[in-house]
């Protein structure tokens, strides 16, 4: 048990500096941020260090911020150190109108279908992607579902509406 | 004759044959495909296709309040929904700041592990069928029934099951749910010996499952297994160990392991694990029965804003009443944050990634599907086996369409 957050993020610092452009905890796991062209920098570094050893890829996903102007989309990775059980969260952004990250395919296997189901619901290309196309949804379709402009439910339909308590 | 045909260039030339396994193959236990291409009878390539039952839930999610998700959760791994549930609670809590009371945490133990019984049995004994054995199927259905009728009087419901809430459960356990468990936990054991006698030292059984569908432990590492699959292959990560919730630490069992990651392998750490589960659920009722004074009766952590009042007091308490109002409108707010809550699900670990924006419904909720994740392995498994054994692949791997396709 000798892996702490400071330490993860002193080594974090001295590799990367400045361009690790958050790092904070919550609910007891510490999340980086960085800019898009250097995640595969990232990945490569937290997994390769034999002191920082995170070689699980828990999970990976996408989250649409549609308030966030130039950087709308974010591409969610979870880590875990399984040796030292640390859990890590990595998150990069990307502009919606040129969704492209690199691809972590090269360097986990499961990232595979699961950038898949990430361009698939939020259409964020991963550049080097050895079979890019839609996973769950059908092949014809031609928008992705998770954005947050496609709303659940039919917008203009009225007979839902609660004007009593205000919601 | 044939020029009225239009096949695809080169498809009379080649030398293999493509298969279609599935979507509605009744070896595929579930509706997903496998476009397997074969010479004869090995397998060359494998391609999956998922997505048959996709329903969406994560942009479901994102219009309803908490509580009304559990639901939706249930319909994930139908063969294991208490699980899933109360993987839904856990990340709820975590978000919320609650803190549950010993007994809940307990009484959660116990269905979960029942739970995993119930999965484990299903996966184990359709491993059997698909090499010919059908008795242990059928032998193992009817106490898989006595564990669905404990769910029955705990919440009412059987298959998907929505069993507890966010804080606890919605009732206690009743004196006949207990009586139940006690049933159970008396019979089953008989039952598991018996069922594994039929299987374990049988020569065919063996020589189907032995030696194939086999992974090593770096493969399974990097392809994302977890749960029992990457414990046959012999890593002992088990999440009840490794980020205990609900009091899992006060629980003494041992992580089952294999070697080879082959079917065999596969399914002798399910067997051994319902073992654990069994003693799990005794050393449960035992600590429940040493609970004293107030904890002992405790059903529900105190979390007004979340957990529904009982009906009497919404009747002649102010309060009860405002809170039962706005949680039922779903107008409870819930703080801002992420956090991601995982548990040890049947097949491996079942995560929830919730972000919340401080509205009345998530922003943004992923589940980590287990098998969505290690089935993309399938194709590394089976290549250069023969079809038969893909088969028996398939239903060892514990791959249940609702999950996969959320």
């Amino acid at each position: 048990m000798g892996l702490t957050t400071d330490h993860i993020k002193s080594r974090l610092t001295e590799k990367f500096g400045e361009q690790i452009t958050s790092m904070e905890e919550s609910y007891g796991m510490l999340s980086i941020e960085a800019p898009k062209e250097i995640n595969l920098k990232v990945l490569n570094f937290l997994h390769d260090e034999a002191d920082l050893g995170f070689r699980f890829l828990t999970d990976l996903t996408g989250v649409h911020y549609p308030d966030r102007t130039g950087e709308e989309l974010a591409v969610v990775y979870h880590l875990h150190n399984l040796v030292e059980n640390v859990r890590i969260r990595f998150r990069v952004y990307t502009s919606i109108d040129q969704p492209e990250v690199y691809t972590a395919t090269g360097l986990f296997s499961s990232a595979n279908w699961m950038e898949r189901e990430t361009y698939d619901f939020f259409g964020i290309r991963f550049v080097g992607h050895p079979n890019l196309k839609r996973i769950l949804n059908v092949d014809e379709m031609d928008y992705f579902p998770l954005r947050k402009e496609y709303p659940l439910e039919d917008q203009t339909r009225r007979d839902k509406d609660d004007d009593m308590f205000g919601r | 004759m044939s020029h009225n045909i239009k096949l695809p260039e080169g498809s009379i030339e080649k030398q293999t044959i493509t298969l279609n396994l599935g979507p509605t193959h009744p070896a595929t236990h579930g509706v997903f495909q496998n476009i397997l291409e074969l010479d004869g009878e090995r397998v060359v390539s494998a391609e999956q296709t998922v997505g048959y039952i996709h329903r969406a839930f994560e942009k479901i999610a994102e219009r309803r309040p908490l509580y009304q998700i559990t639901p939706l959760t249930d319909r994930l791994n139908y063969c294991s929904s208490p699980i899933n549930n109360m993987g839904w609670h856990l990340t709820c809590e975590k978000l919320l700041g609650v803190k549950t009371p010993k007994r809940v945490d307990y009484l959660r133990v116990i269905v979960m592990e029942l739970a995993r019984i119930a999965d484990h049995l299903i996966c184990n004994s359709i491993v059997g069928v698909d090499t010919g054995a059908y008795t242990g199927f059928l032998y193992v259905m009817q106490y898989r029934e006595l564990i669905y009728e404990i769910y029955e009087e705990v919440c009412g419901s059987r298959l998907t099951t929505n069993i507890g809430r966010i804080g606890g459960f919605e009732r206690d356990f009743n004196d006949i749910a207990f009586q139940k468990i006690d049933k159970f936990l008396k019979e089953y054991p008989a039952v598991l010996k018996e069922f594994i006698s039929l299987f374990e030292r049988n020569r065919i059984f063996m020589e189907r499952t032995q030696g194939s569908g086999g992974i090593g432990a770096d493969r399974a590492l990097n392809y994302g297994f977890t749960g029992p699959n990457l414990r046959a292959a012999g890593v002992d990560y088990d999440v009840r160990v490794h980020s205990p919730y609900s009091s899992y630490e006060d629980f003494d069992f041992n992580i089952p392991t294999g070697t080879t990651g082959d079917n065999f392998d596969r399914w002798q750490v399910r067997n051994q694990e319902m073992w654990e589960s069994l003693s799990i659920i005794e050393q449960a009722l035992r600590k429940i029965q040493d609970l004293k004074g107030e904890e002992a009766t405790l059903y529900h952590a105190d979390a007004p804003a979340y957990y529904l009042p009982e009906k009497k007091d919404v009747y002649t308490k102010m309060e009860a009443l405002i809170y039962h109002f706005k949680i039922i409108m779903g107008e409870s707010e819930m703080p801002s944050g992420e956090v991601y809550q995982s548990v040890e699900g049947a097949n491996g670990e079942l995560g929830f990634y919730l972000i919340s924006d401080g509205g009345r419904a998530p922003f943004r909720l992923h589940f980590r599907r287990p098998c969505f994740v290690y089935y993309q392995s399938f194709e590394e498994l089976v290549k250069g086996g023969m079809l038969s054994d893909a088969v028996i692949t398939l239903s060892s791997l514990n791959l249940i369409a609702g999950e996969m396709d959320a």
